[in-house]
Protein backbone atom coordinates (compact mmCIF):
# COMPACT_ATOMS: atom_id res chain seq x y z
CA UNK A 1 0.00 0.00 0.00
CA UNK A 2 0.83 3.26 -0.78
CA UNK A 3 2.28 4.85 2.59
CA UNK A 4 2.55 8.55 1.49
CA UNK A 5 -0.33 10.26 2.64
CA UNK A 6 -2.84 9.23 5.12
CA UNK A 7 -5.77 12.01 4.83
CA UNK A 8 -8.52 9.71 2.99
CA UNK A 9 -10.55 8.38 5.97
CA UNK A 10 -9.12 5.43 7.47
CA UNK A 11 -11.51 2.46 5.99
CA UNK A 12 -11.93 -1.08 7.14
CA UNK A 13 -13.05 -1.36 11.26
CA UNK A 14 -14.02 2.03 12.73
CA UNK A 15 -10.96 3.03 15.29
CA UNK A 16 -13.72 2.18 18.10
CA UNK A 17 -14.44 -1.19 17.30
CA UNK A 18 -10.53 -1.48 16.75
CA UNK A 19 -9.10 0.15 19.94
CA UNK A 20 -11.60 -1.81 21.98
CA UNK A 21 -10.46 -5.29 20.06
CA UNK A 22 -6.79 -4.43 21.19
CA UNK A 23 -7.61 -3.00 24.54
CA UNK A 24 -7.13 0.07 24.60
CA UNK A 25 -8.42 2.95 26.51
CA UNK A 26 -9.54 6.62 25.41
CA UNK A 27 -6.88 8.81 26.79
CA UNK A 28 -7.84 10.82 29.23
CA UNK A 29 -10.89 8.96 30.60
CA UNK A 30 -12.45 9.67 34.23
CA UNK A 31 -11.91 6.79 36.59
CA UNK A 32 -14.94 6.08 38.63
CA UNK A 33 -14.45 7.58 42.32
CA UNK A 34 -13.55 4.15 43.68
CA UNK A 35 -10.40 3.76 41.23
CA UNK A 36 -9.52 7.02 41.57
CA UNK A 37 -9.32 6.39 45.55
CA UNK A 38 -7.50 3.20 44.45
CA UNK A 39 -4.97 5.18 42.46
CA UNK A 40 -4.76 7.65 45.16
CA UNK A 41 -3.57 5.16 47.53
CA UNK A 42 -1.23 3.68 45.19
CA UNK A 43 0.50 6.95 45.03
CA UNK A 44 0.74 7.49 48.78
CA UNK A 45 4.17 7.34 48.73
CA UNK A 46 4.67 10.23 45.69
CA UNK A 47 2.30 12.66 47.86
CA UNK A 48 4.06 11.70 50.69
CA UNK A 49 7.30 12.54 48.90
CA UNK A 50 6.27 15.67 47.09
CA UNK A 51 5.06 17.41 50.56
CA UNK A 52 8.59 16.36 52.08
CA UNK A 53 10.37 18.08 48.64
CA UNK A 54 8.10 21.02 49.03
CA UNK A 55 9.68 21.32 52.45
CA UNK A 56 12.59 21.09 51.70
CA UNK A 57 12.74 23.34 48.53
CA UNK A 58 10.92 26.15 50.40
CA UNK A 59 13.54 26.21 53.56
CA UNK A 60 16.28 24.84 51.60
CA UNK A 61 18.27 28.22 50.47
CA UNK A 62 17.65 29.52 54.15
CA UNK A 63 20.76 29.64 56.52
CA UNK A 64 18.60 27.74 59.36
CA UNK A 65 16.64 25.14 57.07
CA UNK A 66 13.96 23.27 59.16
CA UNK A 67 14.35 25.34 62.06
CA UNK A 68 12.26 27.88 60.63
CA UNK A 69 9.17 25.03 60.99
CA UNK A 70 9.82 26.20 64.39
CA UNK A 71 10.49 29.47 64.61
CA UNK A 72 8.00 30.87 62.18
CA UNK A 73 4.82 29.98 65.16
CA UNK A 74 7.23 31.36 67.93
CA UNK A 75 8.09 34.82 66.20
CA UNK A 76 3.73 34.57 65.38
CA UNK A 77 3.46 34.03 69.03
CA UNK A 78 5.91 36.68 70.14
CA UNK A 79 4.28 39.33 67.86
CA UNK A 80 1.04 38.97 69.20
CA UNK A 81 2.57 38.72 72.91
CA UNK A 82 4.09 42.09 72.22
CA UNK A 83 1.01 43.88 70.90
CA UNK A 84 -1.19 42.16 72.93
CA UNK A 85 0.25 41.26 76.33
CA UNK A 86 2.31 44.18 76.46
CA UNK A 87 1.86 47.30 74.50
CA UNK A 88 -2.50 47.18 74.97
CA UNK A 89 -2.91 44.49 78.13
CA UNK A 90 -5.64 43.12 76.43
CA UNK A 91 -7.75 40.67 79.06
CA UNK A 92 -11.57 40.50 77.44
CA UNK A 93 -11.92 38.97 80.68
CA UNK A 94 -10.45 35.99 80.03
CA UNK A 95 -7.29 34.31 82.76
CA UNK A 96 -5.10 33.83 79.79
CA UNK A 97 -5.76 35.88 76.95
CA UNK A 98 -1.99 35.08 75.53
CA UNK A 99 -2.85 31.28 75.15
CA UNK A 100 -6.53 32.03 73.95
CA UNK A 101 -5.10 33.84 70.92
CA UNK A 102 -2.52 32.03 70.18
CA UNK A 103 -4.37 28.65 70.00
CA UNK A 104 -6.96 31.17 67.89
CA UNK A 105 -3.78 32.33 65.08
CA UNK A 106 -2.43 29.30 64.88
CA UNK A 107 -5.76 27.19 64.30
CA UNK A 108 -6.86 29.22 62.22
CA UNK A 109 -3.70 29.45 60.17
CA UNK A 110 -3.55 25.99 59.82
CA UNK A 111 -6.88 26.46 57.29
CA UNK A 112 -5.68 29.96 55.77
CA UNK A 113 -2.37 28.74 54.76
CA UNK A 114 -4.01 25.65 53.13
CA UNK A 115 -6.38 27.58 51.47
CA UNK A 116 -4.41 30.50 49.99
CA UNK A 117 -1.68 27.74 48.90
CA UNK A 118 -4.24 25.16 48.01
CA UNK A 119 -5.86 27.47 45.26
CA UNK A 120 -2.57 27.51 43.34
CA UNK A 121 -1.99 23.47 43.62
CA UNK A 122 -3.38 22.64 39.93
CA UNK A 123 -2.78 26.13 37.95
CA UNK A 124 0.62 26.56 39.86
CA UNK A 125 2.06 22.63 39.09
CA UNK A 126 0.81 23.30 35.57
CA UNK A 127 4.07 21.73 34.28
CA UNK A 128 4.17 18.55 36.57
CA UNK A 129 0.65 18.13 35.38
CA UNK A 130 1.48 18.25 31.57
CA UNK A 131 4.40 16.29 32.15
CA UNK A 132 3.55 13.21 34.45
CA UNK A 133 0.57 11.37 35.14
CA UNK A 134 -0.38 10.84 38.74
CA UNK A 135 -3.83 11.41 40.11
CA UNK A 136 -4.20 15.07 40.39
CA UNK A 137 -5.76 14.96 43.83
CA UNK A 138 -1.97 14.52 44.82
CA UNK A 139 -1.37 18.10 44.79
CA UNK A 140 -3.93 19.24 47.30
CA UNK A 141 -3.68 16.14 49.75
CA UNK A 142 0.60 17.16 49.56
CA UNK A 143 -0.31 21.23 50.39
CA UNK A 144 -2.09 20.09 53.37
CA UNK A 145 0.12 17.30 54.33
CA UNK A 146 2.74 20.20 54.52
CA UNK A 147 1.06 22.65 56.52
CA UNK A 148 0.31 19.66 58.63
CA UNK A 149 4.03 19.21 59.61
CA UNK A 150 4.11 22.88 60.23
CA UNK A 151 0.86 22.62 62.65
CA UNK A 152 2.90 19.83 64.86
CA UNK A 153 5.41 22.11 65.17
CA UNK A 154 3.19 25.25 65.57
CA UNK A 155 1.32 23.08 68.47
CA UNK A 156 4.20 22.16 70.02
CA UNK A 157 5.14 25.73 70.48
CA UNK A 158 1.22 26.29 71.63
CA UNK A 159 1.89 23.22 74.37
CA UNK A 160 4.77 25.18 75.48
CA UNK A 161 2.88 28.52 75.56
CA UNK A 162 -0.12 27.09 77.41
CA UNK A 163 2.56 25.51 79.94
CA UNK A 164 4.49 28.58 80.48
CA UNK A 165 1.00 30.74 81.41
CA UNK A 166 0.13 28.12 84.17
CA UNK A 167 -2.46 25.80 82.90
CA UNK A 168 -2.05 22.32 84.40
CA UNK A 169 -1.58 19.47 82.24
CA UNK A 170 -4.38 17.06 82.32
CA UNK A 171 -6.02 14.25 79.91
CA UNK A 172 -8.14 16.47 78.47
CA UNK A 173 -5.04 17.70 76.23
CA UNK A 174 -5.16 14.65 74.23
CA UNK A 175 -8.11 15.58 72.72
CA UNK A 176 -6.07 18.18 70.62
CA UNK A 177 -5.19 15.09 68.59
CA UNK A 178 -8.63 13.73 67.33
CA UNK A 179 -9.60 17.26 66.74
CA UNK A 180 -6.19 18.48 64.74
CA UNK A 181 -6.92 15.47 62.94
CA UNK A 182 -10.78 16.17 62.33
CA UNK A 183 -9.89 19.97 61.17
CA UNK A 184 -6.88 17.97 58.77
CA UNK A 185 -9.70 16.54 56.88
CA UNK A 186 -11.43 19.63 56.42
CA UNK A 187 -8.61 21.69 55.35
CA UNK A 188 -7.81 18.78 52.63
CA UNK A 189 -11.43 19.09 51.37
CA UNK A 190 -10.97 22.76 51.11
CA UNK A 191 -8.06 22.35 49.45
CA UNK A 192 -9.36 20.31 46.62
CA UNK A 193 -12.21 22.66 46.35
CA UNK A 194 -10.53 25.90 45.93
CA UNK A 195 -7.95 23.77 43.85
CA UNK A 196 -10.56 23.07 41.27
CA UNK A 197 -12.06 26.68 41.65
CA UNK A 198 -8.82 27.92 41.15
CA UNK A 199 -7.92 26.54 37.80
CA UNK A 200 -11.39 27.50 36.29
CA UNK A 201 -11.36 30.92 37.95
CA UNK A 202 -7.68 32.14 38.38
CA UNK A 203 -9.16 35.60 39.68
CA UNK A 204 -10.12 34.06 43.20
CA UNK A 205 -6.61 33.97 43.97
CA UNK A 206 -6.98 37.83 44.02
CA UNK A 207 -10.32 37.32 46.47
CA UNK A 208 -8.89 34.78 48.78
CA UNK A 209 -7.07 37.43 51.03
CA UNK A 210 -10.22 39.12 51.51
CA UNK A 211 -12.45 35.86 52.08
CA UNK A 212 -10.36 34.75 54.59
CA UNK A 213 -10.25 38.47 56.62
CA UNK A 214 -14.15 37.85 56.91
CA UNK A 215 -13.62 34.49 57.82
CA UNK A 216 -11.16 35.71 60.40
CA UNK A 217 -13.31 37.96 61.83
CA UNK A 218 -16.02 35.84 62.29
CA UNK A 219 -13.94 32.74 63.93
CA UNK A 220 -13.19 34.55 67.84
CA UNK A 221 -9.41 34.54 66.92
CA UNK A 222 -8.51 37.94 68.25
CA UNK A 223 -11.55 38.23 70.86
CA UNK A 224 -13.38 36.04 72.88
CA UNK A 225 -16.54 34.07 71.52
CA UNK A 226 -18.74 35.61 74.36
CA UNK A 227 -18.35 38.81 72.13
CA UNK A 228 -20.33 37.17 69.82
CA UNK A 229 -23.20 35.91 72.41
CA UNK A 230 -23.32 39.65 73.60
CA UNK A 231 -23.79 41.38 70.55
CA UNK A 232 -25.63 38.73 67.60
CA UNK A 233 -29.27 37.20 67.99
CA UNK A 234 -30.83 34.92 65.45
CA UNK A 235 -29.71 33.88 61.97
CA UNK A 236 -26.57 36.05 62.47
CA UNK A 237 -25.20 34.02 65.63
CA UNK A 238 -26.37 30.47 64.36
CA UNK A 239 -23.73 31.21 60.88
CA UNK A 240 -21.01 32.28 63.17
CA UNK A 241 -21.27 29.30 65.66
CA UNK A 242 -21.73 27.13 62.81
CA UNK A 243 -18.40 27.99 61.30
CA UNK A 244 -16.24 25.32 61.02
CA UNK A 245 -12.81 27.57 61.94
CA UNK A 246 -14.69 28.60 65.06
CA UNK A 247 -15.56 24.84 66.20
CA UNK A 248 -12.06 23.45 65.10
CA UNK A 249 -10.72 26.89 67.63
CA UNK A 250 -13.28 26.08 70.56
CA UNK A 251 -12.14 22.16 70.94
CA UNK A 252 -8.67 22.95 71.05
CA UNK A 253 -8.83 26.08 73.73
CA UNK A 254 -11.06 23.78 75.35
CA UNK A 255 -8.74 20.88 75.59
CA UNK A 256 -5.66 22.53 76.54
CA UNK A 257 -7.19 25.74 78.67
CA UNK A 258 -9.34 25.79 82.03
CA UNK A 259 -11.99 27.99 82.38
CA UNK A 260 -12.68 28.66 78.92
CA UNK A 261 -16.41 29.83 77.89
CA UNK A 262 -16.91 27.75 74.91
CA UNK A 263 -20.01 29.32 71.98
CA UNK A 264 -21.74 25.58 73.02
CA UNK A 265 -21.52 22.18 74.71
CA UNK A 266 -18.61 20.22 73.91
CA UNK A 267 -20.73 17.50 72.72
CA UNK A 268 -22.21 19.84 70.22
CA UNK A 269 -18.83 21.11 69.26
CA UNK A 270 -17.54 17.76 68.56
CA UNK A 271 -20.52 16.70 66.47
CA UNK A 272 -20.27 19.96 64.48
CA UNK A 273 -16.74 19.27 63.84
CA UNK A 274 -16.89 15.72 62.75
CA UNK A 275 -19.64 16.96 60.07
CA UNK A 276 -17.85 19.82 58.80
CA UNK A 277 -15.02 17.17 58.45
CA UNK A 278 -17.07 14.61 56.52
CA UNK A 279 -18.89 17.11 54.48
CA UNK A 280 -16.17 19.28 53.28
CA UNK A 281 -13.55 16.34 53.10
CA UNK A 282 -16.11 14.20 50.99
CA UNK A 283 -17.67 17.26 48.90
CA UNK A 284 -13.87 18.28 48.32
CA UNK A 285 -13.18 15.42 46.97
CA UNK A 286 -15.83 14.51 44.72
CA UNK A 287 -15.96 18.26 43.39
CA UNK A 288 -11.73 17.55 42.32
CA UNK A 289 -12.38 13.70 41.17
CA UNK A 290 -14.73 15.55 38.53
CA UNK A 291 -12.61 17.58 36.99
CA UNK A 292 -9.62 14.92 37.00
CA UNK A 293 -9.01 15.00 33.62
CA UNK A 294 -9.31 19.14 32.28
CA UNK A 295 -6.82 20.10 34.90
CA UNK A 296 -3.68 19.95 31.58
CA UNK A 297 -5.64 22.50 29.77
CA UNK A 298 -4.97 25.38 31.84
CA UNK B 1 -4.14 -4.30 4.92
CA UNK B 2 -3.22 -7.76 5.30
CA UNK B 3 -0.54 -7.49 8.53
CA UNK B 4 -3.53 -8.56 11.22
CA UNK B 5 -0.78 -9.67 13.04
CA UNK B 6 0.11 -5.83 13.77
CA UNK B 7 -1.22 -4.87 16.82
CA UNK B 8 -2.26 -1.31 17.37
CA UNK B 9 -1.34 1.01 20.22
CA UNK B 10 -2.02 4.13 19.86
CA UNK B 11 -5.61 4.79 17.92
CA UNK B 12 -6.13 8.73 17.15
CA UNK B 13 -9.79 9.35 15.61
CA UNK B 14 -10.39 12.47 14.41
CA UNK B 15 -8.54 14.12 17.66
CA UNK B 16 -8.80 18.45 17.60
CA UNK B 17 -7.51 19.66 20.65
CA UNK B 18 -7.81 23.22 22.10
CA UNK B 19 -5.95 24.56 25.02
CA UNK B 20 -6.75 27.47 26.97
CA UNK B 21 -4.30 30.31 27.85
CA UNK B 22 -4.68 32.63 30.57
CA UNK B 23 -2.02 35.72 31.22
CA UNK B 24 -1.78 36.96 27.89
CA UNK B 25 -3.12 40.40 28.70
CA UNK B 26 -2.83 42.62 25.49
CA UNK B 27 -1.35 45.54 24.92
CA UNK B 28 -4.90 47.76 24.57
CA UNK B 29 -6.76 46.27 28.02
CA UNK B 30 -3.81 47.67 30.47
CA UNK B 31 -6.06 49.80 32.73
CA UNK B 32 -9.04 49.07 34.93
CA UNK B 33 -10.72 51.02 32.47
CA UNK B 34 -10.65 48.96 29.83
CA UNK B 35 -11.08 46.05 31.26
CA UNK B 36 -14.50 47.10 32.31
CA UNK B 37 -15.85 48.22 29.04
CA UNK B 38 -15.20 45.32 27.87
CA UNK B 39 -16.88 43.55 30.27
CA UNK B 40 -19.54 45.99 29.50
CA UNK B 41 -19.50 45.44 25.99
CA UNK B 42 -19.88 41.63 26.66
CA UNK B 43 -15.98 41.47 24.95
CA UNK B 44 -14.74 38.38 24.87
CA UNK B 45 -11.97 38.55 27.45
CA UNK B 46 -7.96 38.59 24.94
CA UNK B 47 -6.82 37.54 28.25
CA UNK B 48 -8.04 33.81 27.88
CA UNK B 49 -7.23 32.93 24.32
CA UNK B 50 -8.08 29.26 23.32
CA UNK B 51 -5.47 27.83 20.92
CA UNK B 52 -6.94 25.04 18.59
CA UNK B 53 -3.38 23.32 17.80
CA UNK B 54 -4.36 19.91 16.54
CA UNK B 55 -7.41 20.07 13.64
CA UNK B 56 -8.19 16.39 13.15
CA UNK B 57 -5.64 14.02 13.40
CA UNK B 58 -6.13 10.42 12.38
CA UNK B 59 -3.43 7.90 12.59
CA UNK B 60 -2.81 4.13 14.39
CA UNK B 61 0.46 3.16 15.40
CA UNK B 62 1.06 -0.44 16.07
CA UNK B 63 3.64 -2.56 18.35
CA UNK B 64 7.44 -2.17 18.18
CA UNK B 65 7.00 1.07 15.99
CA UNK B 66 8.83 3.95 16.32
CA UNK B 67 7.49 7.63 14.67
CA UNK B 68 8.71 10.24 14.19
CA UNK B 69 6.33 13.61 14.33
CA UNK B 70 7.79 17.03 12.24
CA UNK B 71 6.81 19.99 11.26
CA UNK B 72 7.86 23.70 11.69
CA UNK B 73 7.48 25.07 15.01
CA UNK B 74 4.21 25.84 16.74
CA UNK B 75 2.89 22.75 14.68
CA UNK B 76 1.03 21.29 17.12
CA UNK B 77 3.53 18.30 17.57
CA UNK B 78 3.80 18.73 21.01
CA UNK B 79 0.50 19.10 21.85
CA UNK B 80 -0.32 16.24 19.90
CA UNK B 81 1.80 13.87 22.21
CA UNK B 82 0.48 15.62 24.96
CA UNK B 83 -2.95 14.29 24.02
CA UNK B 84 -1.54 11.28 23.30
CA UNK B 85 -0.26 10.96 27.16
CA UNK B 86 -3.72 11.85 27.89
CA UNK B 87 -2.26 15.15 29.64
CA UNK B 88 -4.63 17.10 27.47
CA UNK B 89 -8.28 16.62 26.80
CA UNK B 90 -9.96 15.89 22.88
CA UNK B 91 -12.80 17.84 22.23
CA UNK B 92 -15.84 16.20 21.99
CA UNK B 93 -16.42 14.59 18.27
CA UNK B 94 -12.82 12.56 18.42
CA UNK B 95 -10.60 10.08 20.57
CA UNK B 96 -7.37 8.62 21.03
CA UNK B 97 -6.83 5.43 22.01
CA UNK B 98 -4.05 4.24 24.22
CA UNK B 99 -2.83 1.01 25.17
CA UNK B 100 -1.58 0.92 28.90
CA UNK B 101 -0.48 4.45 30.18
CA UNK B 102 1.15 6.57 27.01
CA UNK B 103 3.99 8.44 29.42
CA UNK B 104 5.69 11.83 27.80
CA UNK B 105 9.30 12.72 28.75
CA UNK B 106 10.26 15.85 27.22
CA UNK B 107 12.64 19.18 28.27
CA UNK B 108 9.42 20.89 29.52
CA UNK B 109 8.46 18.16 31.71
CA UNK B 110 9.25 20.06 35.31
CA UNK B 111 10.98 18.74 38.00
CA UNK B 112 11.33 20.44 40.89
CA UNK B 113 14.79 22.68 40.49
CA UNK B 114 15.44 23.42 44.29
CA UNK B 115 15.89 19.81 44.60
CA UNK B 116 19.10 17.81 43.93
CA UNK B 117 19.04 15.70 41.29
CA UNK B 118 18.91 12.64 43.28
CA UNK B 119 15.86 13.63 45.08
CA UNK B 120 14.04 14.33 41.85
CA UNK B 121 14.86 10.64 40.35
CA UNK B 122 13.08 9.96 43.62
CA UNK B 123 9.97 12.46 42.85
CA UNK B 124 9.98 11.52 39.05
CA UNK B 125 10.31 7.88 39.59
CA UNK B 126 7.47 8.11 42.33
CA UNK B 127 5.50 10.15 40.13
CA UNK B 128 5.36 7.36 37.53
CA UNK B 129 3.93 5.13 39.79
CA UNK B 130 7.04 2.92 40.95
CA UNK B 131 6.97 1.61 44.28
CA UNK B 132 9.94 2.80 47.08
CA UNK B 133 11.32 -0.56 46.78
CA UNK B 134 11.98 -0.51 43.12
CA UNK B 135 13.17 3.44 43.24
CA UNK B 136 15.74 2.53 45.85
CA UNK B 137 16.78 -0.15 43.38
CA UNK B 138 16.76 1.90 40.52
CA UNK B 139 18.38 5.38 41.74
CA UNK B 140 21.70 4.79 41.24
CA UNK B 141 21.41 3.39 37.69
CA UNK B 142 19.33 5.99 36.27
CA UNK B 143 22.07 8.27 37.84
CA UNK B 144 24.64 6.57 36.29
CA UNK B 145 23.18 6.55 32.93
CA UNK B 146 22.46 10.33 32.62
CA UNK B 147 26.42 10.76 32.99
CA UNK B 148 25.53 13.65 35.33
CA UNK B 149 28.26 12.24 37.75
CA UNK B 150 30.70 12.02 34.91
CA UNK B 151 32.18 15.54 36.08
CA UNK B 152 32.04 15.16 39.65
CA UNK B 153 29.00 14.48 41.89
CA UNK B 154 26.12 16.74 40.68
CA UNK B 155 23.63 14.57 41.41
CA UNK B 156 23.34 15.93 45.44
CA UNK B 157 23.53 19.45 43.85
CA UNK B 158 20.37 21.14 42.93
CA UNK B 159 18.59 20.93 39.63
CA UNK B 160 19.14 24.72 39.03
CA UNK B 161 22.69 24.41 38.66
CA UNK B 162 22.85 21.90 36.17
CA UNK B 163 23.26 23.14 32.15
CA UNK B 164 20.49 22.61 30.25
CA UNK B 165 21.96 19.44 28.88
CA UNK B 166 22.27 18.01 32.10
CA UNK B 167 18.76 18.74 33.10
CA UNK B 168 17.19 17.09 29.78
CA UNK B 169 19.66 13.95 30.40
CA UNK B 170 18.69 13.29 33.46
CA UNK B 171 14.76 13.52 33.02
CA UNK B 172 15.54 11.23 29.85
CA UNK B 173 17.11 8.72 32.14
CA UNK B 174 14.63 8.48 34.40
CA UNK B 175 11.70 8.39 31.96
CA UNK B 176 13.74 5.65 29.89
CA UNK B 177 13.88 3.78 33.80
CA UNK B 178 10.35 2.57 33.09
CA UNK B 179 8.92 -0.24 30.20
CA UNK B 180 6.63 1.66 28.75
CA UNK B 181 3.77 0.58 26.48
CA UNK B 182 3.85 4.07 24.46
CA UNK B 183 6.50 6.60 25.09
CA UNK B 184 6.36 10.18 23.93
CA UNK B 185 9.75 11.81 23.63
CA UNK B 186 9.63 15.19 23.15
CA UNK B 187 12.97 16.76 21.81
CA UNK B 188 14.96 15.07 24.77
CA UNK B 189 17.23 13.31 22.52
CA UNK B 190 18.59 16.76 20.59
CA UNK B 191 20.11 18.54 24.44
CA UNK B 192 22.42 16.22 25.35
CA UNK B 193 25.60 15.89 23.56
CA UNK B 194 26.99 13.61 20.74
CA UNK B 195 28.50 10.48 23.47
CA UNK B 196 24.72 10.58 25.49
CA UNK B 197 22.84 11.06 22.17
CA UNK B 198 24.27 7.61 21.32
CA UNK B 199 23.69 5.98 24.40
CA UNK B 200 20.06 7.34 24.57
CA UNK B 201 19.41 6.29 20.64
CA UNK B 202 20.17 3.02 21.98
CA UNK B 203 18.05 2.93 25.21
CA UNK B 204 15.14 3.97 22.24
CA UNK B 205 15.70 1.00 20.59
CA UNK B 206 15.47 -1.51 23.51
CA UNK B 207 12.19 0.28 24.42
CA UNK B 208 11.26 -1.00 21.59
CA UNK B 209 12.85 -4.19 21.53
CA UNK B 210 10.46 -4.70 24.56
CA UNK B 211 7.33 -4.33 22.05
CA UNK B 212 6.61 -0.72 23.19
CA UNK B 213 6.14 1.97 20.84
CA UNK B 214 7.84 4.99 20.68
CA UNK B 215 6.91 8.76 19.50
CA UNK B 216 9.70 11.09 18.91
CA UNK B 217 9.51 14.91 17.91
CA UNK B 218 12.58 16.65 17.14
CA UNK B 219 14.28 19.06 14.70
CA UNK B 220 17.16 17.45 14.65
CA UNK B 221 16.32 15.08 10.99
CA UNK B 222 19.80 12.80 11.99
CA UNK B 223 17.80 11.61 15.14
CA UNK B 224 14.49 10.96 13.23
CA UNK B 225 15.98 9.06 10.49
CA UNK B 226 18.04 7.00 12.55
CA UNK B 227 15.59 5.90 15.22
CA UNK B 228 12.52 5.97 13.18
CA UNK B 229 11.25 4.31 10.16
CA UNK B 230 8.08 6.12 9.85
CA UNK B 231 7.29 9.51 10.02
CA UNK B 232 4.32 12.05 10.76
CA UNK B 233 4.19 15.69 9.58
CA UNK B 234 2.34 17.90 11.03
CA UNK B 235 1.53 20.99 9.87
CA UNK B 236 -1.18 23.98 11.39
CA UNK B 237 -2.20 21.13 13.54
CA UNK B 238 -3.29 18.94 10.32
CA UNK B 239 -1.53 15.83 9.04
CA UNK B 240 0.46 16.81 5.86
CA UNK B 241 2.03 13.23 5.31
CA UNK B 242 2.11 10.04 7.49
CA UNK B 243 4.25 7.23 5.74
CA UNK B 244 8.27 6.16 5.78
CA UNK B 245 10.48 8.20 7.10
CA UNK B 246 12.40 8.64 4.01
CA UNK B 247 9.67 10.25 1.86
CA UNK B 248 7.85 12.48 4.54
CA UNK B 249 11.36 13.73 5.22
CA UNK B 250 11.76 15.02 1.63
CA UNK B 251 8.06 15.82 1.10
CA UNK B 252 8.91 18.32 4.15
CA UNK B 253 11.78 19.44 2.98
CA UNK B 254 10.55 20.90 -0.22
CA UNK B 255 7.96 22.57 1.90
CA UNK B 256 10.79 24.58 4.12
CA UNK B 257 12.62 25.11 1.56
CA UNK B 258 10.02 26.58 -0.33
Amino acid sequence: MAQTTVVEPYSGPTPKEQARKYGLSTAGRLPSLSEYTAQLWAYRHFIWEFASAKVSAALGNTRLGMIWQVLTPLFNAGVYYVIFGVLLNTKHGTDNFIAYLCAGVFIFGYTQTVVQTGVQAVSGNLGLIRALHFPRASLPISITLVEARNMIASMGVLIAIVLFTGEPINWEWLLIVPALLLQTIFNAGAAMLVSRLGAKVPDLRQLIPFIMRVWLYGSAVLYPVTKYTEHLHGWKLAVIEANPILVYIELIRHALMENVELAGSPTLLWIEAAVWALVMGIGGYAYFWRGEKGYGRG
Amino acid sequence: MADTERVPTVIADNAHIVYRIHGSIGPHQSSPLSSFKRILTRQKSTAVREVHAVKGASFVAYKGEAIGLIGTNGSGKSTLLRAIAGLLPVERGGAIYAAGQPSLLGVNAALMNDLSGERNVTLGCLAMGMTPDEVKEKVDDIIEFSGINERGDFSSLPMRTYSSGMGARLRFAIAAAKKHDVLLIDEALATGDAKFRKRSEQRVRDLREEAGTVFLVSHSEQSIRDTCERSIWLEGGVIKADGPTGDVMKEYETFVKK
